[in-house]
C-alpha cells in the first residue's frame, strides 16, 4: 500500500512538473533570459506549488506521524555555510547549461528522449564525483 | 527561441507539484527533492529506503504517457543545449545539487515553504548562477 501511494504521489508530482512547462528545458531557459526571450512562467509554478506546499505542510503536520508510519522527516540543519552556497550556486550554473533540473528530468524520462536520458547519466556522475571530492556525508536532503 | 507565456498552465502544474509534496511529507514523511531521491537510488541505504524511491519514481515517468493518453501528444520538450552542454550541466547539477543538499524541488519548494533560511539562501544562490549563465551563454557567447 506504501508502494502505491509512493507511485500516486510520484504521478501527482509528474503530471505537474509536464503540465507547468518545467519539463521544456527551452521553457526553463527563458525564464532566466530576462535580456532575451524573456518567458515568466516559471514564476507563476513556483507560486502554485508554494501555495500548496506552505498550507499543506501545516496540515500534515498535524499529525504526530506519517500515514505509513514513522516520523516527519523535516531536515534540522540551519547553518548557512560554504558547501551550500558553493554547491547551491554550482547547481545554479549547471541548470543554466543544461537546462533541466533533476525533479523535471525524472518525470521527463518518462517522453523517452535521449536528451533526459543522457542528462541524468551526468548527474548521477556529478553525484559520484562529490563522493570522490568531498567525503564528508552532506546533509540530506534541504 | 521564444516560448509561449502559459500562467494559468504553469500555476496549475504548480498546484499539482505542491499537492505531490505534501502528500509524500503526509504519506510517507518525507521531503520531496529530487536530489536526495535520485541519490538515494543510487546509493541506497536498504531496501525499504530503495523500494519507495523506486515507486516514486517511476510514478513521475508515468506521467508523460499519461498526459499523451488523455491529451493525445507528449509534454513540449524542446532541448536548446548541445550533447556536450546536456553532459557538463548534468555534472556540475548533480556535483553542486549533493553538495548544496538540494535542487529546485527540495530547496526551492519543499525549503521555502518551511521557511528555511538555508533553502532561502540556497534558491537565492542558484537562481541568480543560473540567471548569471544563461545571459553569458547567450549573450555574450552567443551559443
Amino acid at each position: 500500500m506504501k508502494l502505491v501511494f509512493a507511485l500516486f504521489t510520484g504521478l501527482i508530482f509528474g503530471v505537474g512538473i509536464a503540465v507547468s512547462g518545467m519539463m521544456d528545458p527551452a521553457k526553463v531557459l527563458n525564464f532566466f533570459d530576462i535580456a532575451g526571450t524573456w518567458d515568466p512562467s516559471l514564476a507563476f509554478v513556483m507560486g502554485g506549488a508554494l501555495l500548496v506546499t506552505f498550507f499543506g505542510y501545516r496540515l500534515a503536520w498535524r499529525q504526530t506521524t506519517a500515514l505509513f508510519g514513522g516520523r516527519f522527516q523535516i531536515p534540522s540543519a540551519t547553518a548557512v555555510d560554504k558547501r551550500l552556497v558553493g554547491g547551491s550556486a554550482l547547481f545554479g550554473i549547471g541548470w543554466g547549461i543544461a537546462g533541466f533540473c533533476p525533479g523535471a528530468a525524472i518525470p521527463a524520462l518518462g517522453t523517452g528522449r535521449w536528451e533526459v536520458a543522457l542528462f541524468l547519466v551526468a548527474v548521477l556522475a556529478g553525484f559520484v564525483l562529490r563522493r570522490l571530492l568531498f567525503a564528508r556525508p552532506v546533509q540530506s536532503a534541504a | 527561441m521564444e516560448t509561449a507565456f502559459t500562467p494559468i498552465a504553469s500555476f496549475g502544474g504548480g498546484l499539482a507539484i505542491g499537492l505531490g509534496s505534501v502528500l509524500l511529507m503526509l504519506g510517507l514523511g518525507r521531503i520531496m527533492g529530487a536530489t536526495g531521491i535520485l541519490s538515494g537510488l543510487a546509493f541506497p541505504e536498504n531496501r525499504e529506503e530503495f523500494a519507495w524511491r523506486t515507486a516514486l519514481v517511476l510514478g513521475m515517468m508515468l506521467a508523460p504517457g499519461l498526459i499523451y493518453a488523455a491529451t493525445g501528444a507528449m509534454p513540449e520538450l524542446t532541448v536548446p543545449a548541445s550533447p556536450t552542454m546536456i553532459v557538463i550541466g548534468g555534472v556540475i547539477v548533480g556535483l553542486g545539487a549533493s553538495l548544496g543538499s538540494g535542487c529546485t524541488s527540495g530547496h526551492g519548494v519543499c525549503g521555502l515553504s518551511r521557511l528555511s533560511v538555508r533553502s532561502f539562501v540556497a534558491v537565492l544562490t542558484f537562481m541568480v548562477t543560473a540567471a548569471i549563465t544563461v545571459f553569458l551563454i547567450r549573450h555574450v557567447f552567443g551559443v
